[in-house]
Parts: C-alpha cells; structure tokens; sequence
C-alpha cells in the first residue's frame, strides 16, 4: 500500500515541477515582470553591496506603501496545487508505512528520507502560503522533492520491519524528529539560496548557464530573505537535534560524542551553517557569498543523509542501509 | 614595526569576524579526514586494515595524524585559534553589554528625521511602553525627551551561545583529562565475575591524570541475559541481570557510583569438558566470538594439562558453533537446532611461550590434528582415536561491556543546554530604539532606529507612535 502511494506522490511532484517549468516558459510573466518593476530601488539592493542599516531604510520605506500583492501567475498556482496533492499522497505514503511497521516511520534511511521530504513540502507550503511571491522557488523545491522521493523509492526502499533494540529510546523520537525538521527547513532554505543565486546573478549581468532564468525569478531581496529565515529557524532545532543524539549517543554507547563518520558530518553541517550565520550577520560580506555557503552547507547534509550511510561503516547503520 | 605593534595588529586580525570565518571552514575541511580514514578513537581494527592494505602509505598518513585526525596538532591548533579568537570577541562585548544593562538608553539624536523611521506627531503623546526601558529626559529649553530601548536579550543570548561553547570545551577537555573507560567479555556465571581493575579488562584507555588504583571498586556477576528475536533473526529486545538483580540493557546503561556499564554485544560460551586417556578431567568455559547476524561462532577449547605435563601431548580444539544450524551455518541466533562442530588438535599449543596469544585461535604450528571433524549436540560426546573423551555440556550467554567514566560529561551538557537557550534569543531577539521629543508649543516627533535587521519595525514604529503614516 504504502509503495504504491509512494509512486502516485513522486508522480505528483513530478506534475507539480512541470507545471512550474512550464510557469517558467510559458507562463504570464508580465506579473512577475510587474511585480518587480514596481519594486525596482529593492532589485539594486539585491545586487548591489549595501550595509544592512541602509538596506534596512530601504525597506522601511517600500514595505509599509506596497501596491496589493503581484497575482500570482495562473500556471503558478496549479503547480502549488500539484504540491498540495503531492503532500498528501506523500502524508498516506508515511501514515501508511507507519501503520504497517507498527511504529514511527524512521527505523532506517528509506523511511527518513521520507520523513524529511514531506515536512521540506509542508514548510515549503506555509511559505508559499505566508510570502506569495516566492512560488517560483517551488520549481527548485519540488526538483529537488522529485530526486530525493526517487532516490527512496528506487535505491533505499527496504521492507517493513520492527525497529532494532538499538532504536528503541525515546531519544529516537527526539533525535530523529528535530533532525528531519531541520534537514526539511535546510532544504527550504538552500531551494530559496540557489534562486537567489540565479536571480542576483542574473541582476548583475550574467547570462551564462542558468542565469538568463533569474528573468522569472522573483525578486532577489525577497528569497535572500526567506533563506535566511529558514536558516535561522533551522539551526537552533539542529543544534537541539545534534546535542539530543550526543545525549541518546551517551546511554546507548556509552560516550557523548565519538567521531562516528555520523556525528563528524553532523559537526561539520554545524559549523558550516554557523559560518553562514556569521557571515549574514557581517555586512562586508557579500551576499552571493553567504548564499554559496548555504549551499555547501545543503550538500554536507546530503553527504551525512546519503554518503555516510553508504560509503562509511558506521554506528549509524540500521535496518539494512 | 615594533614588537607591540604587531601584536596588536595580530590579535586585531585574530578576533576579526574575516578570520573567525575562516577558521570555521578550516575546521569544517579539517574535520573531513577524519570520517574518510578509519581512526584509533573510533575503530582500531579498521586502522590496522588500513596499514596491512596500504603498507606503503599508511606509515606517511599517520605521520601527519591522518588516523588521530580529532586529536592531532592541526586539527587542535585551528579550534584553539578559533576559541581564542572567540574570547575576543565575546570579552569585550560582554563588557559592553554589562555597561548597556546597566545604563539607560542614550537620549535622543539632534536631527531625528535622519533616523530610519520618522514621524511628526500634532500632540504629546504618551506612548504605552511595556517591557521596553525607558528615560525620560527634561532639557533647560523646555523640551522633553523619552528614549526607549528593547531587545537587549539578542546580544545577551549571543554572549550566552558563545561562553556555553567555550564550557562544552572545558568539559570536554575534563572528560580528556580525568576519564577512563574499560572493556571486557562477561560470561554468566559466578565463576566468571570479575572486579573493576585493570588486569580484569580485554582493553582499556585511561586519561593521563587517572591511575589504575583511582578506579572504583566493585565487581560484576553476570546472572541472567534475556534475549529475543524476530521470526528473521533481528533482535527484539536485550536485558542483563548482574550482581542479583541490576539490571541493564542497549540504551539502558547501569549507572554505579563513578562508573557506567553499558552492554555492547552478546553471544554464547562453550562448556566443554574432556577427559584423558588417563581418565582425568577438564572442563573449560570458552566464548565463542560471532561472525555474523544469526550468531554462527568461532572459538577454541584448550586443554593445556591434559595428559599430564608432557608439553606435546596437549590438546585443543576448534570450534563452529551453530545455534540454528542448517547446511553448515546458522539461519537464527536462538538456539532452536544447536550444533557444534568440532576439530580437535594434539601436540604444543604455544601457551608457555611468553607471546600474547588469542584465546579465539589455536597457533597449528606444532599441532597435528586428530580424526576428522565431528558435530555434536548438546550433552553428546565423541571418543577420540586416543580413547580420551570430549563432551559438549551446554552453553551460557556472554555480554561484552563497556565500564566508563567521564566526569565531564555534566559540563557538557551544561554547556549544550546553554547554547540552545541561547541560539534563538541570539537568532530571533531585535534590538531597536525609539525616541520622543515632545515640543513645548504642543508638538511632538517620534523616531526609530532598529538596530538589527527587523522587517517588521516599520509596524512596530507605526503602532507605538500611533500614526497610520510614516515619512522619512
């Protein structure tokens, strides 16, 4: 049952990433068009290099005189609606799943993975729900949704079965909980980075690659804004997570911390995400750096989510992979 | 440039946030080694795997600590460096941040239209200020001003992620110092406990200010270890029960005073009992070691004084330990079909010799073996071509444990409660001002200056000086 439903959700955030390229391509982009025209003294804070005081004076003035919101584009709003019905199918597929081990859904990789996908799209909901004007983040969002479902349905899935003595502490519930939060909020936060990128690249003149897209984007302030709320939300529930696994890590083998390849790719998310905090936090900082770190900083979770378990033999191994 | 000076411009360049940065994704980098080479710390079998598959450049990887990676002088001089950078920046804003307590806030600048946010206002205005600090000022010109400040937690709960940092690495460093841990295989029974000192353990690691006589002293029996598994052989459920009644398990560590027990493994010791030709017994207890998931076992059963003390005339056996067995090996690791098959072996068994011998192996060099290998199950005996007897009397659960102590383990947690109490005051607190000068022909302007990024002061401002508009 679950297996099943777990295809119908890849497919429907398959659908949902076309309707959102197809957006892109055909969509009515005069909105988005209008949307940022109307807001133009904010496209050159994106780019240019201001202290935050000064960005700060600039959108104390806009914020509060905004027109009502850009509309968002027709094609725009099915795709959200693709991802509606994608959450859902994706809700079955883990209540399901659950049901049939008896359990929580987070004995072994196939089922975390999925875990933290479906709470990455209901945080990407809330978001889209709350700021409008980001919907076009949801092409990188359901791309990225669309590979990490598929990654799980085609390489990790492992049938159902009872959790390990090992698992069996309320810390797991604790542990494994805050960390597929905060992967989910990293997620968010990197899909709103990489738009960033594109959009603030294409805002200073690049063409090449994937810029000539940032055209679509919405405006780079508002995205650069989004990343680095998701970031400041995610990393406190990181920390929290990490130190509720060197709490578990202590009843369980005996010492807090032990440069498990795990918990050495935990500490090295940590504090490439602290050095983006930092960096956000220095105006002679660019911008488009903190956005790269972001980056780097998604792609050592991917390598704690992925490589760890399969390239390194480890304390972390459970329940097949 | 005199000596002075360049410290300074040293230490300036230390504690700036562009080197602090930098350190950071040193760290980062430099922590990577760390989980692709196996390390001492963590597994010192795959180390040696290591050596032995890469004889030729194993020997320059640990020069440079590649396989002590966390403990190495490269790995520790960066977060030195960092944490010194850290006392920095954290010693003068802590100062700052006492001084901003315990002063009220500044009065109101000369030109308040520059300020970020601005308002006129047509009356005096009595704003509600809960939960801000407030001072109000009267100047000799008949003007008023009230200055009010918040968020002061922001930099507080900054200040409070930063020190907790710095306690999580005293504790740590403590733990270093002043721990010990001990490892050992326990097999039930009261002929096989044991009392926690050094000579009692397989392993053990002391920090350099622990000896062997500051080790606590209690002594372990293992009684009873419960345990069952799926229809697939995966676990269920473990409990050990020592010393009449403590009982422990994964995840459920005995905590005795000064040291912690944790069960790390399990799986079956032999009783094998053989009698010579001359008809004198022995009967040993010899764990037999896992060699995977259903709990097929290896292990040997020596018998050094059999037949007397002719040192060639000893005997051993090897073993396969089957607990479900099928086709030779083991489908589940309860035993529902157990079988042991055994080889057995006549000549030296090596045990005088002085060398550290393992006691899963027997060393065949001046061994012969005997007749063919034969299964036996419980209770059943085989007779050698000798005339002498071995019988397989049943088997008993091991555990192996790990005893361990690390004092301190409280810090950190101390230190890691703070940080997450600290990080989203850090993260989420706003520091923002607002001031009124009240006019004394009846007028009044209001403004605002946020001092950390705050996309919704705008309102806020809009709300305290109760004005639907504002201009800059």
């Amino acid at each position: 049952m679950s297996d099943n439903v777990l295809i119908i959700t890849v497919l429907l955030y398959l659908a949902a990433m076309l309707t959102h390229a197809a957006d892109y391509a055909f969509g009515r982009r005069g909105a988005v068009a209008r949307a940022v025209a109307r807001e133009p003294e904010l496209v050159h804070a994106g780019g240019s290099q201001d202290g935050p005081i000064t960005r700060q004076g600039g959108y104390t003035v806009a914020e509060p005189t905004t027109d009502p919101e850009p509309r968002p584009v027709q094609l725009g709003r099915y795709a959200v609606a693709f991802t509606v019905l994608a959450a859902l199918a994706h809700l079955v597929t883990v209540v399901t799943r659950s049901m049939e081990a008896g359990r929580l859904p987070w004995g072994n990789m196939y089922e975390f993975v999925l875990t933290v996908t479906l709470v990455g799209t209901l945080v990407w909901l809330g978001v889209v729900v709350k700021w409008r004007e980001t919907v076009h983040l949801g092409l990188f969002v359901t791309l990225v949704q669309v590979l990490l479902t598929g990654v799980a349905m085609v390489v990790l899935n492992t049938p159902v079965g009872p959790l390990v003595p090992a698992l069996d502490s309320y810390w797991f519930v604790v542990h494994v909980g805050t960390a597929a939060l905060s992967s989910a909020l990293f997620l968010v936060g990197f899909a709103a980075s990489v738009m960033y990128l594109i959009r603030s690249g294409y805002d200073e003149g690049k063409r090449g690659g994937l810029y000539p897209y940032g055209r679509f984007l919405a405006n780079a302030e508002t995205v650069e804004r989004l990343s680095f709320r998701m970031h400041a939300f995610a990393f406190p529930v990181w920390t929290f997570a990490v130190a509720a696994g060197a709490i578990w890590a202590e009843a369980a083998w005996g010492r807090y911390w032990g440069w498990d390849p795990k918990e050495t790719w935990a500490f090295i998310s940590w504090i490439v995400y602290a050095a983006y905090l930092h960096a956000r936090a220095t105006p002679s900082v660019k911008r488009r750096v903190t956005a790269w770190i972001a980056v780097v900083g998604w792609l050592t979770m991917l390598m704690n989510l992925f490589g760890v378990n399969l390239f390194f033999d480890g304390l972390h191994s459970y329940g097949g992979v | 440039m005199s000596p002075l000076a360049f410290l300074r411009n040293s230490w300036r360049w230390l504690t700036s946030m562009r080197t602090a940065l930098i350190l950071l994704f040193l760290l980062a980098v430099a922590a990577i080694p760390g989980s692709v080479l196996p390390q001492r710390s963590v597994k010192m079998e795959d180390v040696r795997g290591y050596f032995d598959a890469n004889p030729k450049l194993a020997p320059v990887l640990d020069r440079l600590w590649a396989f002590d990676v966390f403990a190495s002088p490269w790995f520790s001089a960066i977060y030195l460096l960092l944490f010194t950078s850290l006392i920095g920046c954290v010693v003068p804003r802590l100062r700052d941040q006492v001084r901003a307590l315990r002063k009220p806030p500044p009065d109101a600048p000369m030109r308040m239209q520059r300020l970020p946010a601005y308002a006129k206002l047509d009356s005096h205005p009595e704003p509600q200020l809960k939960g801000w600090r407030v001072r109000r000022r009267e100047h000799p010109d008949g003007t008023v001003t009230i200055a009010a400040e918040r968020g002061y937690l922001k930099e507080t709960g900054n200040l409070l992620f930063h020190t907790a940092l710095l306690l999580v690495l005293v504790g740590v460093g403590i733990g270093t110092q002043w721990g010990w841990h001990a490892n050992r295989l326990l097999v039930q029974g009261s002929d096989q406990a044991f009392c926690n000192t050094l000579q009692q353990y397989d392993d053990y690691g002391l920090g350099p200010r622990v000896s062997a006589s500051d080790l606590p002293r209690f002594c372990l029996e293992l009684n009873d270890f419960d345990v069952s598994y799926e229809d697939n052989g995966v676990p269920k459920f473990f409990d050990a029960t020592v010393n009449g009644g403590l009982s422990f398990s994964v995840n459920r560590p005995l905590r005795l005073d000064g040291a912690n027990v944790y069960l790390l493994g399990q799986g079956y010791a032999l009783e094998i009992r053989y009698t010579d030709a001359q008809g004198r017994t022995q009967t040993t207890v010899s764990p037999f070691l896992p060699v995977d998931g259903m709990l097929t076992s290896e292990g040997v059963a020596a018998f050094p004084d059999a037949n007397g003390s002719d040192k060639t005339k000893q005997i051993g056996f090897e073993g396969l330990y089957l607990p479900t067995a099928s086709m030779g090996r083991s489908t589940h690791p309860a035993e529902n079909d157990p079988q042991l098959i055994l080889l057995a072996y006549s000549g030296d068994l090596g045990l005088d010799a002085g060398l550290a011998k393992s006691v899963y192996t027997l060393d065949k060099d001046r061994l012969k073996q005997m007749g063919e290998a034969k299964i036996l199950r419980k209770g059943e005996s085989w007779t050698l071509e000798d005339g002498s007897r071995v019988e397989f009397l049943g088997t008993r659960p091991w555990i192996t444990i790990s005893v361990r102590h690390d004092p301190g383990t409280p810090i950190v947690l101390a230190g890691a409660a703070l940080l997450v109490i600290g990080l989203p005051l850090s993260l989420y607190g706003r520091r923002r001002r607002v001031w009124w000068r009240l006019h004394p022909d009846g007028s009044a302007e209001a403004g605002g200056l946020p001092k950390t990024d705050y996309p919704g002061f705008a309102e806020e401002f809009a709300r305290l000086t109760r004005c639907p508009t504002t201009s800059s």
